[in-house]
């Protein structure tokens, strides 16, 4: 039987391995100042590790919204990141008006988020259902251009920003007293950003058992697979399609209320957030979950190696060509498989 | 309704539209020129992006790469070694039909489609925007001012004095655009590109070479795109990586048609016919809001918020955009 | 004479199934083919491997006389090899012509001559009176016609049918049957899946029936209904055996 040796696939990890050859024989050949600039650098790589990392929780969280809005309901939700900013807006008034903790205001961006997005999915992107594949794209377009110039509105266009009372010096985290900025291996470690990860990972992790776990789950997944299959067993999948597109914002609300206390915001912030969301999502395979988790991770890696690696001023270059590259050899995404 | 009798009738129509706006400068004044010299202009980029995106199916969300391809190579061998912008102009939509071939060529042979597909146009102008923003030549992100050079002048494309004459100018590229648009939905290549866009598989079984002639979708649009591009640095005297590589003229580009009508030769102009005074009205009227508005004047954002009110209104209610919409109400008529 | 297409040893994998295996066959030029097998036997992976649009696992496919495996469909229906799909794939949103002038624009690259060609075409299948309707207002009858046509213009040697009578009245089929010897006669090699056996019966000159993607008889007609493997093959599915 006659079989080609190398498949398309194989090739380009081929590829990819000659390249990482090439650059460890670069590396080698030229050890000494490959260890003069690993000792010079390596203190800021290990910080934009650190960094990259903690970030990385927040856009993983980000992109698992998008991609459970993609997976259900086939669109890409432009929109997506004016939410987040919304919900940034909507914590930093609760902290300046009423004092309320960030953290705990995620007990009211996650509702209020969840609550628009089952609103902007019944009025705006239901409605369009049978147009053209290309209308629902637009009307998430125009809803972003609505929001983010309604927030200027409101808002001005003045960057804003909070800060914690607490998270520097001796904190109480539980039981324990802990010096913050945690000093480990030479890198710094803020109480934010350490927070929002940790948060981050906790609220993703329920996320995906509320889809592995529960019967709404299990709907869930089961019109993301086949709608029509899941309409013939009884799943009202336009409920589904509500209350999936909910849940996608609410992971926006949810990721607003932890940046805040380490970020600012302008009536664009969440859309930085929203452009290495489709990076990511992409990256983890469309529509899958804990492939957006693992791509936001690499996209924050990515970002802030990039920053230390490469002259550019600019974080998202790196992460945008990340995202070319994984188009051209591994569209299906990193976790996901070809159909 | 043949196709015989039909070829012929767009030719006509664009001849007899050009005829008429040649002599639109002696009624409109110089405000209500620059609004037609800009609908003009929107119209010329969306049928370029109406070629890919419409007949060929292959939705674009980065036409900017192209377009900025455009300012940037026309502007940058005006100022370098001053060839006329005419001379700039065909060699930006070149080199925009060259990335734009080698992007789709790319993207294509991994079977990139729809949503992937757009997000990967969308990556590559946001790629062009970012390295645009580090090159030192190209004045990095802080952008580039177009010399002055007084007076009018046909060879540099700048008036000063006559300014109806950019008027004359966007007319002669509107019509070279639309000429190109109408020759090429009119024969084999426009069929190829829209059986492409309905089926690709029966398309291919037909003998449709498909990356042939979706690559080549993709240059001509580009290339036209690119033109679009030149006029603006001429016309606006200063580009920058963030004013013609940024997301804001991905989106401009592809708003005419979509509301115009994919797909069909005149639906980015009435888009554009559409979109463009729409835009100007929202911004007059918040300038000048009535009495009981008051204390919405001179919001910024306001105008571009009803703007998305409006293109969401808009699309629920005309998905079909407003040719597809002039069609049913026709049929309903008629029968 | 050599055969206008050979297939040999052609084999498809879909992970663990082996939906087509070590099939060889021949078609002389100028006959009518049948090609029959119960549901899933492994037709329409076989059509895919002639025409290009699946590379085979293995095995070859000779088409007049060239080695056409593995190459790409639009080469292969530039050859002369034309097929149609089982699930028709009308271009909905353009008139039944402009559908029919894709594939007439293979021979030529004019629009009127295309369209002239058409509107033959059209004739020949008896669509002309909906040629300036969108096509997707056809019916099913039409819409199996259509893909006939667009097939037909690209002015095959050798014309791949698969199922082009699914879904249609006895009428209709007849009429599909009628112009399939019409096809032919105008010089047309044929090779037709069908599941409705008066029809394959009265077309084909010889019969080949595929089982589990493997090739269990090649006859004809009268042969192939005595033949005990195809009946034990036919009455193990739940399927018409084939009678007359
Ligand atoms: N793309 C594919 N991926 C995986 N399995 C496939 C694919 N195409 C066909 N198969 C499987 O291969 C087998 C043969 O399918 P095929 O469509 O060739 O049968 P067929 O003889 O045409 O049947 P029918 O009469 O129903 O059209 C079936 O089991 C089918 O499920
Ligand atoms: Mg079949």
């Amino acid at each position: 039987m006659k079989r080609s040796i190398l498949k398309p696939t194989h090739r380009n990890w081929l590829i990819l391995a000659l390249i990482i050859l090439v650059a460890i024989v670069i590396l080698a050949l030229r050890w000494e100042q490959t260890v003069f600039w690993l000792s010079r650098y390596g203190i800021v790589l290990r910080q934009a590790t650190v960094t990259g990392l903690l970030i990385g929780g927040v856009y993983g969280l980000v992109a698992m919204g998008l991609t459970l809005i993609f997976g259900v309901l086939g669109i890409i939700n432009f929109a997506h990141g004016s939410l987040m900013t919304v919900g940034m807006y909507l914590t930093f008034v609760l902290f300046t008006r009423y004092g309320v903790d960030p953290y705990l205001s995620v007990l009211i961006t996650v509702p209020v988020l969840f609550g628009i997005g089952l609103v902007v999915q019944r009025f705006i992107i239901h409605p369009a259902r049978n147009a053209p594949e290309h209308n629902q794209l637009l009307l998430t377009l125009g809803l972003a251009l609505f929001i983010q110039n309604f927030l200027l509105v409101l808002f001005t266009a003045t960057p804003r920003s909070i800060r914690l009372a607490y998270g520097r010096g001796e904190t109480p985290i539980g039981p324990f007293m802990i010096d913050f900025p945690l000093r480990i291996w030479g890198t710094t470690i803020t109480l934010p950003k350490l927070a929002a990860f940790v948060f981050a990972l906790a609220l993703a992790g329920g996320l995906y058992l509320l889809l592995q776990r529960t019967d709404l789950g299990k709907a869930i997944r089961a019109v993301a697979q086949d709608r029509d299959g899941a309409a013939l067993v009884g799943i009202d999948t336009q409920r589904i399609n509500m209350i999936t597109f909910g849940l996608g914002t609410a992971c926006v609300g949810a990721a607003a209320a932890l940046v805040l206390p380490f970020f600012f915001v302008d009536p664009l912030a969440g859309d930085t957030f929203n452009i290495t969301a489709f990076v990511t999502v992409v990256l983890g395979g469309m529509g899958s979950i804990p492939g957006a988790m693992l791509g936001g991770l690499i996209i924050g890696l990515t970002q802030e190696l990039g920053v230390v690696l490469a002259p550019s001023s600019i974080k998202l270059l790196g992460v945008f060509i990340v995202f070319i590259l994984v188009l051209l050899f591994r569209p299906q995404g990193l976790l996901g498989v070809k159909s | 309704m043949t196709l015989l009798g039909r070829i012929p009738r767009d030719y006509l129509i664009l001849i007899g539209l050009v005829l008429a706006l040649l002599t639109l400068p002696s009624f409109l004044n110089q405000f209500q020129l620059s609004i037609a010299i800009l609908i003009l202009y929107w119209a010329l980029l969306g049928a370029a992006w109406n070629l890919m995106g419409g007949y060929a199916g292959q939705f674009s969300f980065g036409h900017a790469a192209f377009y900025g391809i455009g300012a940037y190579t026309s502007t940058m061998l005006l100022t370098e070694l001053g060839l006329s912008p005419w001379l700039g102009m065909l060699a930006g939509a070149g080199l925009a039909a060259l990335f734009g071939i080698a992007m789709g060529y790319l993207t294509f042979r991994y079977g990139l489609k729809g949503p992937y597909f757009a997000l990967a146009t969308f990556a590559f102008a946001e790629l062009l925007r970012l390295i645009s923003s580090e090159l030192k030549f190209i004045n990095t992100s802080i952008g580039i001012h177009l010399p002055l050079t007084g007076g009018d002048s046909w060879q540099r494309l700048q008036f000063e004095d006559n300014p109806q004459n950019y008027f004359y100018a966007i007319t002669i590229l509107f019509f070279v655009g639309y000429l190109i648009k109408i020759s090429l939905v009119h024969s084999k290549l426009g069929y190829y590109l829209q059986a492409i866009r309905e089926d690709e598989d029966a398309a291919a079984a037909l003998g449709v070479n498909l990356m042939r002639y979706k690559v080549t979708a993709v240059a001509i649009s580009g290339g036209l795109t690119a033109i679009g591009g030149s006029f603006f640095a001429q016309y606006f005297f200063f580009i920058s990586p963030e004013l013609v590589f940024g997301v804001p003229i991905s989106i401009d580009i592809l708003l005419g048609p979509i509301i115009g009508g994919t797909g069909t030769i005149w639906g980015p102009l009435v888009g554009a016919l559409f979109v463009t005074p729409l835009g100007e009205l929202t911004r007059a009227f918040i300038r000048t809001p009535p009495g009981f508005l008051s204390f919405i004047e001179g919001r910024s954002g306001l105008d571009v918020m009803l703007f998305g009110a409006i293109l969401i209104v808009v699309i629920l209610f005309m998905p079909n955009g407003l040719v597809g919409l002039g069609k049913q109400l026709w049929a309903r008529v008629k029968r | 004479m050599k055969p206008l297409l050979q297939v040999h040893d052609a084999t498809k994998h879909f992970g663990g199934l082996t939906a087509v295996n070590q099939v060889t066959l021949a078609l002389d030029e100028g006959e009518i083919l049948g090609l029959i097998g119960p549901n899933g036997a492994g037709k329409s992976t076989l059509f895919n491997m002639i025409s290009g649009t699946y590379r085979p696992d293995g095995g070859t496919v000779r088409f007049a006389g060239e080695d056409i495996t593995g190459t790409p469909p639009h080469l292969i229906c530039q050859r002369g090899l034309a097929r149609t799909f089982q699930i028709v794939k009308p271009f909905a949103n353009l008139t039944v012509v402009e559908n029919v002038m894709v594939g007439s624009f293979l021979r030529r690259g004019r629009v009127q001559e295309s369209e002239q060609r058409a509107r033959q075409v059209l004739e020949f299948v008896g669509l002309s009176p909906y040629a300036d309707q969108p096509a997707h207002n056809l019916t099913t009858a039409g819409r199996n016609r259509l893909e006939l046509a667009r097939a037909l213009a690209t002015e095959p040697r050798l014309l791949l049918l698969d199922e082009v009578m699914a879904g249609l009245t006895p009428t209709e089929s007849r009429g599909i049957v009628s112009l399939i010897q019409k096809i032919r006669e105008s010089g047309v090699t044929l090779l037709v899946i069908e599941h409705v056996m008066k029809a394959i019966m009265t077309l084909s000159d010889r019969e080949a029936v595929l089982h589990h993607g493997e090739l269990i008889a090649v006859d004809t007609p009268s042969e192939i209904t005595r033949n005990p493997e195809v009946i034990t093959a036919y009455l193990g599915g739940d399927h018409d055996a084939p009678r007359h």
